[in-house]
C-alpha cells in the first residue's frame, strides 16, 4: 500500500477539528472550525483516492526520486497565479469601496475586513507562493540536489495553502488580532509556525546536500528571508489566548512597546519577505533570462550583508512623531537612509547583468518585464528612505502617499519580477518549447506598467493633497480644513486609482490566459518582436 | 566548478563559480555606489550627534541640538498661544453681543469657531453646517432652542438631552402610539392636520378632526397654531422642515414613538472661550437672530 498514511492523519485531524467546533468557546471559533472541517474532509477524500495497492504477492515499484522534485513547483506556479488574481481582484474591490462607499456590504464584505484580505492575499498568498515555488526551483538547480525531506515539501505547500484559507476566512468572519500584516489569530499563527519550520528544514537540508562547492547568492537571500520571517512571526505574534477553543488572544506587548514590535515586524516583512526573498528570485531568473553572468560578485556580498544588517533596525520610521521615544525615531530614520545604497546594490547587480545583452530587450518581453521590475524596485527603495526622513514623513505620514509608495514597490517590483519568473518557469516546468505568446506578455507588461504609473501618480497627488490640507492653518493659527473635506478633495484620485488597479488586474488575466494555453501545449503563430527575425541574435558568450 | 575565465562580452574576469550555468563577473563595487553609501553613513552619524539617538540607562543622549519632537511641538503651540493670548483674554472678558459688535474680536471668534466646528461638529452637522438626516441645519433660521447668541451659546455649552449635564436642554414628547395615548384613527387625523398646516397634500375632513385632537394633546408644546415653542425645543410644524422627515409616514412614525435629538455638552471640552467662539461662528452662518429684549 502506498500513500496510506496521509489520509489517516488527515482523517484524524478532521475529527479533531469537529471536536474543536463542538466544544468551541465562541461562535467565531465554531464557524472557523467548521471551515477547517470542510477543508480537511475534502482533502482527506482526495488523498484517499490516491491510495495505491500492490497486486497480491507483489510490491509496488519504488518511485523515481533521482531527479529534481518539480511537481510541487508546478502546483506552486498555478497557486501563485491563482492567489495573485484573487489578491488583485480584492484590491480593485476595496479601491472601489473607498471611492464609492455604498459598495461596502455588511458585515463580511466591508472595507475593514476586505482590506486585510487584500494585503494578505497579495503579500502572503501571491508573494508567498511565488517565493515557495521559485525557491524550491532555484535551490535544486543551484545546489544540484533534489529537495530534502521527501514529501515534506508537499506538506509545506499544502500546509501553507491551509494557512492562507484559514487566515482569509478568518478575516471575513471578523477574526483578527488587529496587527497590520499579522492579523491572523493565535491558532493560525501556530499553524504557520509549524509550516515555516518545515520549510526551513526542506530548504536548509537541500543546501546541506548540495553538490556545488559554494552557495549561490540567490540562496543567501532566500535563506535570510526564511529565517528572519520565522523570527519576526514568532516575536510579533507572542500572545496569550483567552481559551484554547476560542479566537481571542492578548498580545504579550502593550502600549508603545506593542507599536514598536509591530512595526519592527511590519517593516521587516517588507524587508525580508518582499525585498530579500524577491532579490533571491531576481538573482536567479535575471541572469538566466538574459543568459549573462551576474555583474559583480563583490557587490552581491556587500549589499547582501549591508541589507540584512541595516533593514532590521529601520522599523521605527513608521512611528515618527508618536509616543515612541525620540532616540528610537532617530535610529529608525538613519538606518533607513543608510539602507538606500544596500537596496540599490540589488538593482545595480540586476540591471548591469544585462551588460552586453541590452539588445535582448527589443525581442524578449519577459526580460523587459524583469528590467521594469528592477526599475520600480530602484524607485521605491529610493522613495522609502526619503519618506523616512522626519520632515518628509511629517507631510507623508498617514496619507495615501504611503499607499502609493507601497504599491509602486509591490505591483512594480514584486509583481513584475514574479510575472517574469513565472513566464520563465512555466515552459520549463511543463516541458514546452516556449510560451504560447510573447505578444501577450508584452500586452501584460504594458497594461501592468500603465496601471502602476496611474496608481502611483494619483496617490502622490492624493497623498500630498491630504498632507497639505491636514496641516493648513490660517494666519491666526486656526485649522482650515475639516477631515471630511480632505476626503472629498481626493475623490477623483480614488476613482483613478481604481482604474489603475483594473488595468493591472487586466494584465494578470492576460497572463493567466497565456499560461493556461502554454500549459496546454499551444503555440501561437505570431510575428517575432522587435524585428528579431531580421537581426540574428548575437551568439552568447559561452 | 569551472575555472576563472575572461567574459568575452565585457572583458571582465569571472570568479570561477558556476551554478546551473550562472557565472559571476569579478567587477569591483561601483565607486559612486560606495561613496554614496559612505555619505549616508556620515550623514547618519552627524544626525545622531545632533539629535537624541543612543539609549542609556534612564534616558538617552540628548543630542547637540537639544531638540526633540515633543519640544518642537511645545514650542509651536506656545508660539501660537502667546500670539493669541491678548485676543483670547479680551474674548473671555467680553460678553457675546459686544464680541459681535467688535470687528477684530468678531473676526477672530468666527475663525476660531469655524476651526472648532470642523473638528468637533462636522461629524453630525456636516462640514458646511447644513445638517444631515436627524441633525439640524445651522444655516437657516429654523431654530429648535433659539437662534440668538445667548441661546446658541447655552445649547453648545450644556448640550441637549445628554443625561450628563444637569443644565442640558431637555424635553420629551410622549409616545402617543406606542403608549396608546391616541389610537390609530386619532394619529391618522393629527397627521393630516400637520400636513394641512404645513401646506402639504392632505385629507381635509380628517384634518378637521385632527385639529381638535391636536388642540387637546399637542398644542401645550407646539402651540395652538403648531408653530412650536423654543422653550421646550418643540419644532415648528407649519414650516415643513423636520429632523425626521415631513412625509405622512415620517409624521406617523414620530407620533407613534418619537425620536429625540441628542448633543453632548461642550463647555468642559472646549472651555468658555471655545464655546463663545463657536456660538459667534454658528450665529454668523446666516440664521442668527437678535437678542431677545429683556
Amino acid at each position: 500500500m502506498r500513500n496510506g498514511t496521509e489520509p489517516i492523519i488527515l482523517g484524524a485531524a478532521t475529527l479533531l477539528a469537529v471536536l474543536g467546533a463542538a466544544f468551541a468557546q465562541d461562535e467565531l471559533f465554531r464557524a472557523h472550525a467548521w471551515v477547517l472541517v470542510a477543508v480537511l474532509a475534502a482533502t482527506t477524500i482526495v488523498l484517499m483516492r490516491r491510495v495505491e495497492f500492490a497486486p497480491a504477492g507483489q510490491t509496488l515499484p519504488p518511485k523515481d526520486t533521482s531527479g529534481y522534485m518539480d511537481d510541487v513547483i508546478r502546483f506552486g506556479a498555478v497557486a501563485t497565479l491563482f492567489w495573485g488574481i484573487v489578491g488583485f481582484l480584492v484590491g480593485v474591490v476595496i479601491a472601489a469601496q473607498l471611492a464609492w462607499p455604498w459598495l461596502n456590504i455588511e458585515p463580511w464584505f466591508n472595507f475593514g475586513r476586505l482590506r486585510p484580505l487584500h494585503t494578505s492575499a497579495v503579500i502572503f498568498a501571491f508573494g508567498g507562493n511565488a517565493l515557495l515555488c521559485t525557491s524550491f526551483y532555484v535551490v535544486q538547480r543551484t545546489c544540484r540536489a533534489r529537495l530534502f525531506g521527501g514529501n515534506l515539501a508537499w506538506f509545506v505547500f499544502w500546509g501553507y495553502q491551509l494557512f492562507i484559507v484559514m487566515a482569509a476566512t478568518g478575516y471575513l468572519l471578523g477574526v483578527t488580532q488587529s496587527k497590520e500584516y499579522a492579523e491572523p489569530e493565535w491558532y493560525v499563527d501556530l499553524w504557520l509556525t509549524v509550516v515555516w519550520v518545515a520549510y526551513l528544514i526542506v530548504y536548509l537540508g537541500t543546501i546541506v546536500r548540495r553538490k556545488e562547492p559554494h552557495i549561490y547568492v540567490a540562496n543567501w537571500f532566500y535563506l535570510s528571508f526564511i529565517i528572519t520571517v520565522a523570527m519576526l512571526h514568532l516575536v510579533n505574534n507572542a500572545a496569550v489566548p483567552v481559551s484554547f477553543l476560542g479566537v481571542k488572544s492578548y498580545s504579550a506587548f502593550s502600549g508603545v512597546q506593542d507599536a514598536l514590535t509591530q512595526w519592527w515586524y511590519g517593516h521587516n516583512a517588507v524587508g525580508f519577505f518582499l525585498t530579500a526573498g524577491f532579490l533571491g528570485m531576481m538573482y536567479y531568473f535575471v541572469p538566466k533570462q538574459a543568459n549573462r553572468p551576474v555583474y559583480s560578485y563583490r557587490l552581491s556580498i556587500i549589499h547582501f550583508w549591508a541589507l540584512i544588517f541595516l533593514y532590521i533596525w529601520a522599523g521605527p520610521h513608521h512611528l515618527h512623531y508618536t509616543a515612541l521615544p525620540d532616540w528610537a525615531q532617530t535610529l529608525g530614520m538613519v538606518f533607513s537612509i543608510m539602507l538606500w545604497m544596500p537596496s540599490w546594490g540589488g538593482m545595480i547587480n540586476g540591471l548591469m547583468t544585462l551588460q552586453g545583452a541590452w539588445d535582448k530587450l527589443r525581442t524578449d518581453p519577459v526580460l523587459r518585464m524583469m528590467v521594469m521590475s528592477l526599475a520600480f524596485y530602484g524607485m521605491s527603495t529610493f522613495e522609502g528612505p526619503m519618506m523616512s526622513i522626519k520632515s518628509v514623513n511629517s507631510l507623508s505620514h498617514y496619507t495615501d502617499w504611503t499607499i502609493g509608495h507601497v504599491h509602486s514597490g509591490a505591483l512594480g517590483w514584486n509583481g513584475m519580477v514574479t510575472f517574469g519568473a513565472l513566464y520563465y518557469l512555466v515552459p520549463k516546468l511543463w516541458n514546452r518549447e516556449r510560451l504560447y505568446s510573447l505578444q501577450l506578455v508584452n500586452w501584460h507588461l504594458w497594461l501592468a506598467t500603465l496601471g502602476i504609473v496611474i496608481y502611483a501618480a494619483v496617490m502622490w497627488v492624493a497623498g500630498i493633497t491630504q498632507g497639505l490640507m491636514w496641516r493648513e492653518y490660517d494666519d491666526q493659527g486656526f485649522l482650515v480644513n475639516s477631515f471630511v473635506e480632505t476626503v472629498s478633495a481626493i475623490h477623483p484620485e480614488y476613482v483613478m486609482r481604481t482604474v489603475g488597479g483594473l488595468l493591472y488586474l487586466g494584465g494578470a488575466f492576460v497572463m493567466a490566459y497565456n499560461i493556461w494555453r502554454t500549459i496546454r501545449g499551444d503555440v501561437r503563430q505570431e510575428k517575432a518582436m522587435g524585428g528579431a527575425a531580421a537581426v540574428p541574435a548575437a551568439a552568447p558568450a559561452q | 566548478m569551472s575555472e576563472k575565465e575572461i567574459d568575452q562580452t565585457s572583458g571582465i574576469e569571472t570568479t570561477g563559480h558556476e551554478w546551473d550555468g550562472i557565472k559571476e563577473l569579478n567587477n569591483p563595487l561601483p565607486r559612486w555606489w560606495l561613496w554614496t553609501f559612505y555619505a549616508t553613513i556620515v550623514f547618519s552619524i552627524g544626525y545622531m550627534v545632533w539629535y537624541p539617538s543612543i539609549p542609556l540607562w534612564n534616558a538617552s543622549t540628548e543630542g547637540l541640538s537639544g531638540e526633540t519632537t515633543r519640544s518642537l511641538l511645545q514650542e509651536e503651540l506656545a508660539a501660537v498661544r502667546s500670539a493669541r493670548a491678548e485676543t483670547v483674554e479680551k474674548l473671555a472678558a467680553t460678553d457675546l453681543e459686544s464680541i459681535r459688535a467688535d470687528a477684530e474680536l468678531s473676526r477672530f471668534a468666527t475663525a476660531g469657531g469655524a476651526s472648532i466646528f470642523k473638528v468637533y461638529c462636522t461629524q453630525c452637522h456636516g462640514s458646511g453646517a447644513a445638517g444631515s438626516p436627524g441633525y439640524p441645519n445651522l444655516n437657516d433660521d429654523d431654530w429648535l432652542w433659539g437662534g440668538d447668541l445667548e441661546s446658541i451659546y447655552l445649547s453648545i455649552k450644556h448640550g441637549i438631552r445628554n443625561g450628563v449635564d444637569d443644565d442640558a436642554r431637555d424635553s420629551l414628547m410622549p409616545s402617543f402610539g406606542a403608549d396608546e395615548l391616541l389610537d390609530k384613527e386619532e394619529i391618522n387625523a393629527v397627521t393630516e392636520f400637520v400636513l394641512q398646516i404645513s401646506d402639504q397634500e392632505h385629507d381635509a375632513a380628517l384634518a378637521g378632526t385632527g385639529r381638535e385632537i391636536f388642540a387637546d394633546n399637542c398644542s401645550s408644546c407646539h402651540g395652538a397654531d403648531g408653530k412650536g415653542d423654543r422653550e421646550f425645543g418643540a419644532p415648528n410644524l407649519a414650516d415643513a422642515i423636520a429632523l425626521y422627515g415631513t412625509s405622512r409616514a415620517d409624521l406617523k412614525a414620530q407620533l407613534h414613538q418619537p425620536k429625540h435629538g441628542v448633543m453632548p455638552p461642550w463647555g468642559d471640552k472646549l472651555g468658555e472661550t471655545g464655546v463663545k467662539q463657536l456660538a459667534i461662528y454658528v450665529h454668523g452662518l446666516g440664521g442668527g437672530e437678535k437678542a431677545k429684549a429683556e
